[in-house]
């Protein structure tokens, strides 16, 4: 069941085609990844999600009927570009924009005592936004995100500008808010973070999607059967005795190890592999790569750019 | 409470509670009397220090002359700041050389050839110190008011002649509407009513526009509009913040008119004179007038110009002819509708810029509209029904602070109504292509829009 869908979403400024019929299915209870190079048209689609913007053409979908403006307190949003009244007191601000997303007064207080409790910023509540730092700000536009519990929670490279700390805290939050029902889509260059968290993506390049599905899945499709094996002495010669049916990618030595990156031939599997070494030398280690997302990214969007 | 409601509070309360705000508010009529007062009062101070100067007055010869064959002595009185010393025993040149030696701040050359000047003449007067204007007219006017009487003596006329030869005449305006009743005229006041709150239609709105656009304009440089244009829709931002803004500019009037009013009738307590004083007042001129054998004009209760309390009481009479609250109705209808016509105008405007410098290019086109109207109206109150002041208070541009000059007059209805319609369409159509505007505008950052780009926007489907 998808929580959201965007089918065959058209939008074309003065001068450029930003989105070319992209379709984005959102599984409920998922953390859904849009990935894609700078101006491939995320930040226009996330809006669009959000009913700032209006489509050309296409049709949005929420909980399998069409998207309504009323649906929008049931979205949290929190844009590349954020910001604070500066000049507001940090409460003040955190209860009016909860009760923009239509909470009560009442509502929006307790549920701001509780997160402002576990973000430990209760001491900032009187401050003025201007007097706090960036790390400081940043919690606070995270907590008027997600103050009034949405279902649906977007967010535009969120990772962008924080710390490290803040970073993990974020990444364990947004872990979270799944757990506990909402559905999460968030767009980023940072594919660490895609692998952390996503369970499904969309690749958009140059207003185009160009890759979308499972994340493991994917992965699994551009494996190319490469297994990496570590030895306690060197295996060269014995890898090289197996008529070329096994080769060698790419090794490295960390400490005593060496560790192997081994490509195994069309017809044959690991355990064919391990097989032929097993009886000559001894194996510490032993697992197949998956390619990073990374990797995947680079090739497919280089891929793309070819055509 | 619904969203656009929220925003329109936020707008409210974080502007009332500046302290600025709260300062403007409470001595705002303080400091626009202050603003009344204070040039009289520098114009008074002006003349503190005495100014002496010195008269020469010389034969054909060039020679000083002996009281007893001066004609110029005493033709120039003093003042309580300005003396004039006639000299005696010096000729000009002489004097002009004692330039060390006395502290005259001028000496003024009066020739004896001078009291049969022609037409026009031209008299020297040195000076230390420059003379001010009003001393240089004090100077001119006594001499030519001397020569002007001596030209008549030496054609034999009659010293009392003279004195009833020159008659001042003012109007007396009486509105014919209301004859036979005669009802005291209110001109000069309706003039200064209408001027005052035409001036303050063109301030506010000014100054509150100029708000709505820099409000605009922080929301977009501290980026939080994303955020809020994810809850609300950009129209219900702009329309609240213009609703906020304009309650702001509400309430500081209507503070404005409590304590105007209770400071009048304040003073009102002190200056109005009490009735001993009006009776005596109303005969003294009448029996004046009795005696003048040119007095024609059938009397009526005007302004005395004998004192100041006399003038406070006659406005105060005066005001009862004109309809105050039809006045502070019209008022603020004419605001509200100016400012959110120009309110709109401003928040696309801030929508549309990165930076206070990029909002100086869209702000000719709303600010000459609005210079043009102030000058209107002010010919207005001069002359509230000619043709140029009836077809610039149609103009909804300028109507607000046009029309405000023409309200205290009793103008056609039908003239206020169509140009109360006008401006309510207007106004519909400027927010909703503002409206256009702002919602492209908003989250368009580091680019320099040029009008062809506006158009666009507003042509964007939503």
């Amino acid at each position: 069941m998808y929580l959201f869908s965007a089918r065959d979403i058209v939008k074309r400024f003065s001068n450029h085609l930003a989105l070319d019929k992209v379709t984005v299915n959102v599984p409920e209870g998922s953390v859904y990844g849009l990935l894609g190079p700078n101006g491939a048209g995320k930040t226009t689609l996330l809006r669009i999600i959000n009913m700032i913007t209006a489509p050309d053409t296409g049709s949005l979908y929420y909980s399998g009927r069409p998207l309504r403006q009323a649906d929008i307190v049931e979205i949290g949003y929190l844009p590349e570009e954020r910001g604070l009244y500066k000049k507001m007191k940090v409460g003040e601000q955190a209860l009016y924009l909860a009760q923009l997303k239509g909470m009560s007064k009442s509502d929006a207080m307790k549920r701001l005592k509780y997160w402002f409790e576990k973000f430990e910023i209760q001491a900032w509540w009187d401050k003025k936004v201007e007097e706090l730092s960036k790390g400081m700000q940043q919690k606070v536009q995270f907590v008027t995100t997600i103050i009034h519990n949405p279902r649906l929670l977007i967010f535009d490279e969120p990772f962008s500008g924080f710390d490290p700390i803040n970073t993990r805290l974020l990444k364990k939050e947004i872990l979270e808010l799944r757990k506990n029902g909402a559905t999460i889509i968030f767009s980023t260059h940072d594919m660490g973070s895609v692998e952390e968290l996503c369970d499904y993506i969309t690749l958009i390049d140059r207003s185009k999607t160009i890759l979308e599905g499972d994340i493991h899945e994917i992965r699994h499709s551009y494996k190319s059967n490469i297994y990496e094996l570590g030895f306690n002495t060197d295996p060269l010669g014995v890898i090289n005795k197996q008529n070329g049916n096994f080769e060698i990618v790419e090794r490295h030595t960390a400490g005593t190890t060496q560790y192997v990156k081994i490509r195994v031939k069309a017809g044959f599997t690991g355990n064919d592999l391990l097989k032929k070494i097993v009886p000559e030398i001894e194996i510490t280690s032993f697992n197949e790569v998956i390619p990073r997302m990374n990797e995947i990214f680079i090739k497919v969007v280089e891929a793309q750019n070819k055509k | 409470m619904n969203k656009t409601g929220l925003i329109i509070s936020r707008e409210y309360l974080t502007r009332v509670r500046k302290k600025s705000f709260i300062i403007i508010t409470i001595l705002g009529p303080l400091l626009f009397a202050a603003f009344l007062i204070l040039p009289t009062w520098i114009a008074q101070m002006e003349d503190q220090s005495i100014t002496r100067i010195a008269v020469v007055e010389t034969s054909a010869y060039g020679d000083p002359l002996p009281d007893s064959l001066q004609f110029f002595r005493g033709v120039i009185p003093d003042r309580e700041n300005l003396k004039f010393d006639y000299l005696t025993s010096m000729g000009l040149e002489e004097m002009l050389k004692t330039y060390e030696a006395t502290d005259y701040d001028g000496i003024l050359y009066l020739p004896q050839s001078l009291i049969s000047a022609g037409n026009r003449t031209v008299v020297e007067f040195y000076y230390r110190k420059l003379p001010s204007v009003s001393v240089e007219s004090y100077i001119s006017g006594s001499l030519e008011n001397y020569l002007f009487n001596n030209k008549l003596v030496v054609q034999n006329v009659p010293a009392s002649l003279i004195q009833s030869l020159e008659t001042n005449v003012s109007l007396n305006r009486i509105n014919w509407e209301n004859w036979p009743e005669m009802v005291e005229d209110a001109t000069d006041l309706k003039r200064g009513l209408g001027f005052v709150v035409g001036l303050l239609i063109y301030f506010f709105i000014f100054f509150f526009g100029a708000q709505i656009m820099r409000g605009v304009l922080e929301e977009k440089t501290s980026r939080i509009v994303e955020v809020i244009v994810s809850s609300v829709t950009p129209f219900q931002l702009m329309l609240g913040k213009i609703i906020g803004i304009g309650l702001t500019g509400l309430t500081q009037f209507l503070v404005w008119l409590i304590l105007t009013f209770g400071i009048t009738a304040v003073a009102q307590q002190f200056i109005m004179p009490n009735p001993a004083d009006v009776t005596t007042e109303q005969i003294a001129p009448t029996s004046i007038m009795e005696d003048n054998a040119l007095q024609q004009v059938p009397e009526h209760p005007g302004i005395s110009n004998n004192s100041a309390s006399g003038m406070m009481s006659g406005i105060f009479r005066q005001l009862g002819q004109i309809n105050i609250a039809y006045v502070i109705i019209a008022f603020v209808f004419y605001f509200l509708g100016g400012y959110l016509l120009y309110g709109s105008l401003f928040a696309a405007i801030g929508a549309a810029s990165d930076n206070d410098t990029d909002t100086q290019q869209f702000m000719l086109p709303i600010t000459i509209p609005l210079i043009l109207g102030m000058f209107v109206m002010i010919n207005a109150s001069m002359n509230p029904s000619s043709q140029l002041a009836i077809i610039f208070s149609m103009i909804p541009f300028t109507s607000p602070i046009v029309m405000m000059a023409r309200i205290p007059f009793d103008i056609p209805f039908i003239e206020v109504l169509v140009s109360a319609v006008i401006l309510i369409l207007t106004f519909m159509g400027t927010t909703w292509m503002a409206g256009k505007i702002y919602r492209t505008g908003i989250l368009m950052y580091g680019k320099k829009v040029t009008y062809g780009e506006l158009w666009k926007w507003i042509r964007y489907k939503a």
